[in-house]
């Protein structure tokens, strides 16, 4: 009971538990502190450039939308290395819409990419949820199965800006009452951040993706749908793969079938793991993993600025993926060790 | 007590796994108001009674009744929607959230209008309900870190919020300190004074003499008798469990002479686990290790092993200071650990019997660096014949022998790496009768042959029959020693209870 000595100090550790989780959250600030810090040393100018500031904005909008699915997934214990061929096809045949019928409604064509990702993303989530697969191996399955897909629609052809709808370009162009660089890509960005909060805050659905993920036994015991959660939680993914898909379009004007999303995956699990997301489940936020997009959107810039290769962008990736995850292992150590001695 | 009519009856269920019929015949009754214990060796279907109720597993057979009607409970949710709440030995809690949403989980309070998950009026009931239990948690307050009493309050405290009329708790009392046990008791009168009907599951009789009003024994999956507390005796309860006289059990014979201390442990500590353990084993001496579970018998016998880091203390093999940081180590060392848990720690199943047994020594059986299988089958052979191990064909997979068969290939394999020291943790928990005394008997042996002995038991009968000496432990101390003739049940019990502490 909570008055013998040795619960009182288990409850003290799991105070020092509570502490270091919110460390966390700040910890993230404070490297993005430091690689801003480190950038400015170079670059005394860096922040004051408004171009910098659009680029760093311009570049977190795909990575947001995309990772607060690939969070939900993650809590639940599970992954999807899919997501850049999902945003690929979902881009790919909006483009070709957009292409083959001239004037198309950018709305509508907005939402036919967010309904066809839906779909790829409920194969995932199916083969999963019901048949069991592991989603390690289903999601590399339909990675390269969707990535074959998007060269058979397209026949390997690239949608060039030309196709794509001037009013979609404007969306990385120009933000609302004409501030030019918060653009509306940046808005929609912040939208899904917020949607994607108030779901796993306060909907049951999104509980029990924490529940899941925390303790799968336990939640099919306790009555949780354990099956048609992970199901939503891969759709979901999907969906926001095709708005992202559309996202894509606006913001680089072309959809690549070669190109387009191929190692997007690395880039999106590095956000949210480097935001503080278990990667054994149960538990993320998205703050977090918002300043785990901000953090790998400031690093990309500031590499692209300070004159680095962009060749080395995806070791640097690979190396934050690694660093966030060890000093999240160690952590969690030292925490175990002084809660239960194991 | 009450003469009103039951709240839940059960009639002729049955329930096999694996074509073998674990429970037969189940006629069972709880009436409101009452603590009913359900008791019996290992392996009786206490458990499984539980969960065939609670919906966890539907019987082959029978029906449930629930106030005279007939119910089904094909899953835990219908379980929870009649009112009816399984708390587990293993508190089933998810850590990452807070104690409010493991109370509450699937049946979070939504607010009105919008419609939104009401986390106020979550926290305001959580708290309502812990408070109606006496117990101060912070409904806030994570659940990772807290202690497995305090996980078992947020169970039954989930049980309350949907109402439970009936609590079915499978061992909740074996992680327990006494304190706790105390307190939880305190709950569980609470509840049946308000009419809950409670059935408890206890392996120790005490417990349940103490906290029940009636007692159901099951046996081999059989219901053999149900009565009530105060006109029954320990004695008799045991009778009905075991279905034999006592003294059936294997006894080790008195060894005049014991050779040197072949492994001494001084003052061995791992911070929250265990500390200032001291003792020595001496070649030919089987010492028991009793003590409740959780009082880290297994840790000291891991650290041995090396699968355990120690902060402090040190290890002598026949008088030489040792360091053991991994298992090989402590096998280079002459150290074996045969593990409680047989699937998880020790056997590989699907593998054969042979492969089995000689993992520990490919080296020697191989020639030139390349194994040799007839060398390996040699080994295994005279294992098997030594060990009297029952089995179609040292080909066949360990998954399809008996458990106390199973048992003995595990000790196979140690075996012939030829140790000095033995550490088994519960050699013979969840294996029958006839194969406790054949492993009873094997251990003899293995003393007689001079190795030095550690057997950790939560088996009060194995510990008093077969050590030479007796180390309690409880919660990371040793509590009490005894040598064989002076160890009595009542002794050993009070030292693992904390009740009279007796340094040796």
């Amino acid at each position: 009971m909570a008055t013998t000595s040795d619960t009182l100090q288990r409850q003290r550790s799991s105070d020092i538990a509570v502490r270091l989780a919110r460390f966390r959250e700040l910890g993230i600030v404070v490297f993005l502190i430091a690689v801003l810090g480190m950038t400015i040393a170079f670059q005394p100018d860096f922040l004051l450039k408004p171009i910098n500031i659009r680029s760093i904005l311009l570049w977190i909008p795909l990575l947001t939308v995309v990772a607060m699915g690939e969070m939900m997934v993650i809590i639940t214990r599970g992954i999807d290395v899919s997501i850049g061929s999902m945003l690929a096809f979902a881009g790919i045949v909006v483009g070709m819409i957009f292409r083959d019928v001239p004037g198309f409604n950018i709305y509508l064509g907005a939402l036919i990419g967010i309904l066809l990702g839906a779909l790829l993303g409920a194969v995932n989530g199916g083969l999963i949820a019901w048949l069991k697969i592991p989603p390690i191996i289903t999601t590399l399955g339909t990675l390269s199965v969707y990535r074959g897909l998007v060269f058979i629609v397209s026949e390997g052809r690239q949608i060039d800006p030309n196709h794509v709808p001037t009013a979609l370009i404007r969306w990385s162009q120009r933000g609302p009452f004409g501030i030019q660089w918060v653009p509306y890509v940046v808005l929609i960005a912040v939208v899904v951040a917020f949607l994607a909060y108030a779901f796993l805050r306060y909907t049951k659905g999104g509980r029990s993706i924490y529940a899941i993920g925390g303790n799968p036994e336990a939640a099919r015991l306790r009555g949780v749908p354990v099956e048609t959660t992970t199901f939503s939680v891969y759709l979901i993914t999907g969906a926001l793969c095709g708005l992202a898909g559309i996202l894509y379009a606006s913001r680089f004007g072309f959809v690549n079938p070669g190109e387009t999303g191929v190692g997007f995956e690395l880039t999106v699990i590095a956000a949210v793991v480097v935001g503080g997301t278990n990667v054994f489940g149960g538990s993320g936020s998205v703050l977090g993993v918002f300043l785990g997009c901000l953090l790998l959107g400031t690093i990309n810039v500031a590499l692209a600025v300070l004159g680095v290769a962009s060749t080395w962008q995806l070791a640097v990736y690979g190396f934050v993926i690694l660093l966030a995850v060890t000093v999240d292992a160690v952590i969690r150590r030292e925490l175990r060790r002084a809660t239960t001695g194991e | 007590m009450t003469d009103n009519l039951p709240v839940l009856t059960t009639h002729g269920i049955y329930m096999a796994f694996g074509g073998v019929n674990v429970l037969k015949d189940i006629d069972f009754e709880i009436y409101p108001g009452e603590i009913h214990g359900l008791v019996g060796e290992n392996g009786a279907g206490k458990s499984t009674l539980l969960k065939n109720i609670a919906g966890v597993h539907v019987p082959k057979a029978g029906e449930i009744r629930l106030n005279g009607k007939v119910v089904q409970v094909p899953n835990p949710h219908a379980a929870t929607d009649l009112q009816i709440a399984l708390i587990h030995q293993e508190p089933l809690t998810f850590p990452d959230l807070d104690v409010a949403e493991n109370i509450f989980i699937g049946r979070q309070p939504m607010s009105s209008g919008l419609s939104r998950l009401d986390w106020a009026t979550m926290y305001s009931r959580s708290a309502e309900i812990l408070n109606s239990l006496g117990v101060k948690l912070d409904p806030r307050a994570k659940v990772r870190g807290l202690s497995i009493a305090d996980q078992q309050m947020v169970e039954m405290a989930g049980a309350l919020s949907q109402d439970a009329k009936i609590l079915l708790m499978d061992e909740p009392t074996a992680a327990l300190t006494p304190s706790e046990v105390k307190d939880l008791f305190a709950i569980m009168r609470l509840l049946r004074d308000r009419g809950t009907a409670i059935v408890f599951i206890s392996h120790r009789l005490e417990e349940v003499f103490e906290i029940c009003d009636r007692i159901t024994v099951l046996r081999d999956g059989e219901l053999i008798d149900q009565r009530i507390v105060g006109e029954v005796s320990v004695d008799e309860i045991i009778q009905m469990m075991v279905g034999r006289p006592l003294s059936t059990l294997f006894e080790k014979g008195d060894t005049e002479e014991f050779g040197e201390p072949v492994l001494e442990v001084e003052g061995l500590m791992r911070t929250l686990k265990f500390e200032n353990i001291t003792f020595n084993i001496r070649a030919g001496e089987i010492v028991g290790m009793a003590g409740l579970i959780g009082a880290g018998r297994t840790d000291v016998a891991r650290a041995l092993f090396g699968t355990l880091e120690i902060d402090s203390g040190t290890i002598r093999i026949d008088g030489q200071r040792v360091e053991i940081g991994r298992p090989r180590d402590a096998l280079k060392h002459g150290i074996i650990y045969v593990p409680e848990d047989r699937k998880q720690n020790g056997l590989l199943m699907p593998m054969s019997v042979i492969k089995n047994m000689t993992l520990a020594v490919l080296e020697r059986l191989s020639r030139n660096g390349w194994l040799r299988e007839s060398l390996e089958e040699e080994a295994a052979q005279e294992y098997v014949k030594k060990l009297n191990i029952v089995l179609r064909d040292p080909s066949q997979p360990v998954r399809e022998l008996s458990g106390g068969n199973q048992q003995k290939v595990v000790l196979s394999r140690w075996l012939m790496t030829k140790p000095k020291v033995m550490l088994l943790d519960e050699p013979t928990r969840g294996i029958d009768i006839g194969a406790k005394a054949e492993v009873h008997r094997l251990m003899s042996e293995l003393a007689a042959q001079g190795i030095a002995i550690l057997m950790i038991s939560s088996e009060l009968p194995e510990i008093l029959a077969m050590s030479d000496r007796i180390i309690v432990m409880r919660e990371g101390r040793i509590s009490g020693r005894f040598d064989k003739d002076e160890a009595t049940a009542e002794s050993v019990i009070a030292a693992a209870a904390g009740q009279f502490l007796q340094e040796g």
